[in-house]
């Protein structure tokens, strides 16, 4: 089945200053009962997004109309702790498709680039310099060009960032990992028989 | 290239894969997928969806745990949504012929304990779950590890994964565990130092003699928490130890190749000058009762050590979360956690939910009682464990020292079931995650070993075991 197609993106970008966001945060426990992929968006970052009572909490970023966008951009090691792929579907369906960050969590990344959500890991130094060209100007444009694998802001600074080639194709085209394991299905059949 | 000395990790890997091409992650076989009701929907669906079956049924296991109830388990569950994740699973099993330890059967239990438990992990194997302590079984000398959900239906479809290899740290212990110290202080001691990112991009071989002389239990706490780090998981080589524990389980191979496997299971060790990315080494005597006081493992100290304060603190970029993180707490930095009041002790999870974690804890309540205004909640990690302490009078022991015994499940762990710690209320808890709201909206997490938790259960605050044992 194929996925969302990737090139260049080009957006405003929402800033979450904050490190070590884990997928409890992303969306808790509690929203983890569906059975589908679709709809967690409503509860990405749940409780930093609302208050008990369910009442938006104006201090958080996602609440605030000045900042919205394509491109989240979040402190380091982002993406920690439990496995759950639900923390990318809720990403998505927020309505994003790249996440900068200058350090992300394995099983994170690989639940990203699964879901065509664009992990994008620059230097700790560039991460700083977006969060502050978004400070300054919120409207401000971020180019995540996958092509060329290069981050630019509106002053022509960029920073290269790395992917995996073979994630890459399959970003570019939408191909889907499984689509290439089910095509290897003779061979492991044959390598199960001698394993 | 056969000849160079090589990693316990790299030789596991290199028997699993099926196909290696420039350019091209890796094509791992799994020798054992395990599932559960919250990451296992959507990857059935992703079946039906293509029409086809699962590749190896035999390879694959499945239990209820996240949402169950650990009350009247017997009834149906009451929470609606719950309830549909869990009939979704059978449903799912029924149709594609996966053997379900559902709710209610002798075997149910946490994932990651009834694997060990029945003899389904073995040394050697390639395991992988949707839960990232998959980590856990890597104590018999094994390459596990937790995935998503995408990649549960690829291991349900073709029985593989695509992985790229990561690179391997050794975290060597070695020397004599001081009192009252147990394997769950080793580990978040070791977190404490590298912190919640410090193995991201590795797979952790844990070697030295205090590990060598821990019990396969013990074992599997510490390799539980390897994700904690960021590693992709963490393993030990398997030894006499790994041997017995497994000889004689339900499912564990019998008789004469049982014997045979054990001969081929003694080669499972890096070889002599294997290189490792990273190694690390620890005194076993450096590591003291540990506690969390903030909202990842990371978080921790000894527990007669004062929170740290801003100045303190090793990485700058690191205060605005420290910050948020004591706040959350309600904790001033540079505060003591020792003599704090706790209003909720659990006792449970993959991490400690054991028939020795139990064991430990009666030992220590056995002719005492909670302190007045504490709520003590045991949650054994599977039926079997429930049934073990049953039989040697452990219930009695809570019982009598006003702790509720309950049925097996995450339970407490993570706020998807009934079991939750209530708003702003503190919880010292043996599971391994403190992260905001983890345990219930609000709730407050310590992170510390069964003893540290019992101790706290008797004196209704954070205190240091030795002063007990
Ligand atoms: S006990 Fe906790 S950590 Fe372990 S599998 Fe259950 S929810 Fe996950």
């Amino acid at each position: 089945m194929s996925k969302e197609k990737f090139t260049t993106l080009k957006s405003t970008a929402v800033p979450l200053a904050i490190e070590n966001i884990d997928t409890d945060q992303i969306i808790p426990a509690r929203f983890l009962k569906a059975t589908t992929r679709e709809g967690f968006g409503e509860n990405l970052f749940r409780d930093w997004r609302y208050d008990a009572d369910g009442n938006p909490k104006a201090d958080f970023v996602l609440n605030n109309t000045t900042y919205s966008g394509k491109i989240l951009v979040a402190g380091k090691n982002f993406g920690c702790g439990s496995s759950r792929e639900h923390a990318a579907w809720a990403i998505y369906d927020g309505g994003f498709r790249v996440v900068i960050s200058s350090f992300f969590a394995d099983i994170f990344k690989n639940n990203a680039l699964n879901n065509a959500l664009l992990p994008v890991q620059v230097s700790d130094t560039f991460l700083k310099k977006i969060f502050q060209f978004i400070e300054k100007n919120p409207s401000t444009i971020i180019t995540v060009d996958l092509t060329k694998q290069q981050v630019v802001l509106e002053d022509g600074s960029s920073e290269s960032f790395d992917i995996n080639a073979y994630k890459k194709t399959c970003l570019m085209n939408g191909y889907d990992d499984i689509d290439y394991l089910i095509s290897l299905r003779d061979d492991i059949k044959q390598f199960e028989l001698t394993h | 290239m056969s000849q160079t000395a090589k990693t316990l990790f790299d030789k596991i890997w290199d028997a699993h894969v099926v196909r290696q091409s420039e350019g091209y992650p890796d094509v791992l076989y799994i020798d054992r997928h395990f599932i559960h009701e919250v990451t296992s929907p959507q990857a059935f669906d992703g079946l039906r969806k293509r029409g086809i079956k699962v590749f190896n049924t035999s390879r694959t296991t499945a239990t209820a745990d996240h949402n169950v109830p650990t009350k009247d388990q017997h009834l149906p569950i009451k929470e609606a949504l719950s309830r549909h994740q869990v009939e979704t699973l059978r449903k799912n099993c029924a149709e594609f012929g996966v053997n379900l330890y559902d709710l209610g059967h002798p075997f149910q239990g946490i994932v990651h304990i009834i694997g060990p438990e029945l003899g389904l992990t073995l040394p050697g194997m390639t395991i992988v779950c949707g839960d990232s302590h998959t980590s856990t079984h890597g104590a018999f000398g094994n390459i596990a590890f937790g995935i998503g959900t995408s990649e549960v239906e690829q291991v349900l479809a073709t029985q593989c994964v695509l992985q790229y290899k990561p690179k391997r740290m050794k975290i060597e212990i070695n020397g004599k565990l001081g009192k009252g110290v147990l394997a769950k202080d080793i580990i978040l001691y070791i977190i404490s130092k590298i912190s919640a990112s410090g193995a991201t991009g590795y797979f952790v071989e844990y070697a030295g003699d205090t590990i060598r002389n821990l019990s396969m239990e013990a074992r599997m706490t510490i390799c539980n928490m390897s994700i904690e780090m960021g590693a992709r998981g963490g393993l030990i080589a398997p030894d006499e130890t790994t041997f017995n524990y497994i000889k004689g389980r339900q499912f564990a191979p019998k008789g004469e190749q049982f014997d045979r496997l054990v001969e081929q299971w003694r080669h499972l060790k890096s070889d002599d000058g294997a290189e490792f990315d990273e190694v690390l080494k620890y005194d076993a005597a450096d590591i003291a009762p540990m506690i969390t006081y903030g909202t990842n493992p990371g978080m921790g100290i000894k527990v007669t050590d004062r929170i740290p304060t801003l100045n303190e603190l090793k990485d700058i970029s690191e205060h605005t979360s420290f910050s948020k993180s004591l706040e959350y707490m309600g904790l001033e930095p540079g505060a003591q956690l020792l003599g704090r009041k706790v209003d909720y002790v659990f006792i449970g999870s993959c991490t400690n939910a054991r028939i020795e974690d139990l064991r430990l804890v009666a030992q220590m309540v056995k002719g005492k009682k909670k302190a007045p205004d504490v709520e003590v909640w045991v949650v054994p990690g599977s039926k079997q464990v429930e049934q073990q302490a049953r039989q040697e009078g452990l219930d009695k022991i809570f019982e009598e020292a006003g702790f509720e015994l309950r049925g097996p499940g995450c339970s407490a762990c993570l706020g998807m079931n009934e079991d939750k710690i209530p708003a702003g209320k503190y919880c010292i808890s043996t599971s391994n995650r403190n992260f905001e709201g983890r345990q219930g909206p609000k709730s407050r997490t310590f992170l510390a070993s069964p003893l540290s938790a019992a101790a706290a259960a008797i004196t209704g605050k954070v205190t240091d075991v030795r002063e007990l044992v």
